[in-house]
């Protein structure tokens, strides 16, 4: 037989071959996909940033038609993609709160000031390893960026010092939450009155005026000013807790040192 | 026999490691070693092609092509035999192993067109290995293949903390830093063969 024939042949027979087999085991090994997986996937967000505690928008979309996750997860996508995604599986949307990252740090530049130069990786993680950071205060923003980093949405930037969270870009992901070694960056529904305590500081009052003038010093003032039992102060800091309080901001006026802030307005 | 199979076994990670000796492979050694799970991922779902591989290959070549004076197809067909099997492997890892199949993940079709895997079945052929030898020499491929990227995840782990000069960064530096990891390898030259005195 012609050696170029023969060729021909064979290359196109092993092909053939291949082709048959690949169709018989398309058949043979169908895995049925539920067509709803797919529409979720297209009208969820697409950022694959994980706030809805799934691997990313498929695996999400997933788990809603094959395990009944609720349909309201999907914060960057906000009540919107929640309605669409509730219109695909026929439920009820429930009710999406908006979530915004809020930075509990108020030590600027001016408040606070650093306690030696760090010259190491310009990085939180590392300024964090070495004596708990280069601040005055040791629970605060250590204002190396690593949120910056950590954001895919471009929301969070160093503005004076510390973090400060763009309210118009941020979805409420919680990646720079993950990120800061201090665990300042908390995932707070966005609320037009209810306030927050932008301080983490647990030390006593006389040392954190010592070491920021605008740090928490647990002098229990809020607590003592609010109607509805909402502020509790726990070691030298005061909390605010969002289910209680009712947004009357008698708080914000009360608080000394002005660390009681609406994020949602700043 | 069992010496031989050992010392094809050993020669594979150590001396003529696919990735750090023979440069082959060198996309996923660079691409995905950022991070050491997907660098486990990828080497073990290598191996497991390039033992499939050899073992698709080998019967067709001996078999089909070497007896019709075919030898000089063995590229192209080796290609097409790889593509329908990883495509193959593909769909029956979803229907019956989904818990690999997910592991798995996005490396399998990536490894379709690797060319670790074409370089091992051509270089089995080439080095005039049995059957038996091929498949163990396809294992130590892939395990070396494993150790090489393990390795350089942790490599690259060091370059990314440190300070490195501004031309340098990203790739530059991950080539001169897998340069070294190579280097080192270079200093397993002869050892398994004085091992096993084969």
């Amino acid at each position: 037989m012609n050696p170029i024939l023969l060729a021909i042949v064979i290359v196109t027979v092993i092909g053939l071959i291949g082709a048959v087999i690949l169709v018989a085991a398309s058949i043979f090994m169908y895995v049925p996909v539920d067509e709803r997986v797919e529409k979720i996937t297209a009208v969820l967000a697409g950022a694959n940033c994980g706030a809805c505690g799934c691997a990313g928008c498929a695996d999400y979309a997933k788990s809603i038609v094959e395990e009944g996750n609720a349909v309201n997860k999907c914060t960057p996508g906000g009540a919107k993609t929640a309605a669409a995604i509730a219109e695909i599986m026929g439920v009820e949307a429930g009710s999406s709160e908006s979530m915004k990252a809020v930075v509990a740090c108020s030590g600027t530049c001016e408040k606070t000031s650093k306690r030696f130069e760090f010259e190491g990786i310009q990085t939180c993680q590392s300024v964090k390893g070495l004596y708990g950071g280069d601040g005055m205060c040791k629970y605060g923003c250590l204002g190396y960026g690593d949120c910056t980093r950590a954001c895919p949405f471009d929301a969070i930037h160093l503005v004076d010092g510390i973090a400060k969270v763009d309210r118009e870009k941020c979805v409420g992901c919680g990646a720079c939450a993950a990120a800061c070694p201090n665990s300042i960056i908390s995932i707070v529904p966005e609320h037009k009155r209810k306030p927050v305590v932008l301080c983490q500081n647990k030390d006593k009052g006389g040392d954190t005026r010592k070491a920021c003038t605008a740090g928490c010093i647990g002098c229990m003032k809020c607590t003592k000013v609010c109607h509805f039992d909402a502020i509790t102060v726990e070691n030298n800091l005061a909390r605010i807790d969002q289910e209680k309080c009712k947004g009357c901001q008698l708080c914000v006026k009360e608080c000394p040192v002005g660390v009681i802030h609406v994020p949602a307005n700043e | 026999m069992a010496v031989k199979l050992a010392s094809i076994f050993f020669t594979m990670i150590l001396v003529d490691n696919y990735v750090l000796a023979k440069f082959l492979g060198i996309c996923p050694f660079l691409g995905v070693s950022k991070k050491l799970d997907s660098a486990v991922g990828m080497s073990l779902a290598v191996t497991f092609v390039m033992v499939m591989a050899t073992a698709a290959t080998w019967p067709i070549y001996m078999g089909i092509l070497e007896p019709n004076g075919l030898g000089y197809l063995q590229t192209i067909v080796f290609i097409l035999i790889i593509a329908i099997l990883v495509q193959l492997l593909e769909n029956f890892l979803k229907k019956f192993i989904p818990a690999l199949y997910k592991a798995l993940g996005v490396y399998l079709p990536l490894i379709t067109t690797n060319c670790t895997i074409l370089g091992v079945t051509i270089l089995n052929i080439d080095n005039g290995y049995n059957f038996v030898e091929s498949i163990v020499c396809a294992a130590g491929a892939g395990i070396g293949f494993l150790v090489a990227m393990v390795l350089f995840s942790g490599v690259r782990r060091r370059v990314e903390q440190a300070i490195v000069p501004e031309c340098f960064k990203g790739l530059p530096i991950t080539l001169v830093a897998a340069a070294m990891t190579s280097l080192s390898f270079m200093g397993f030259g002869g050892i398994v063969s004085a091992i096993f005195g084969v």
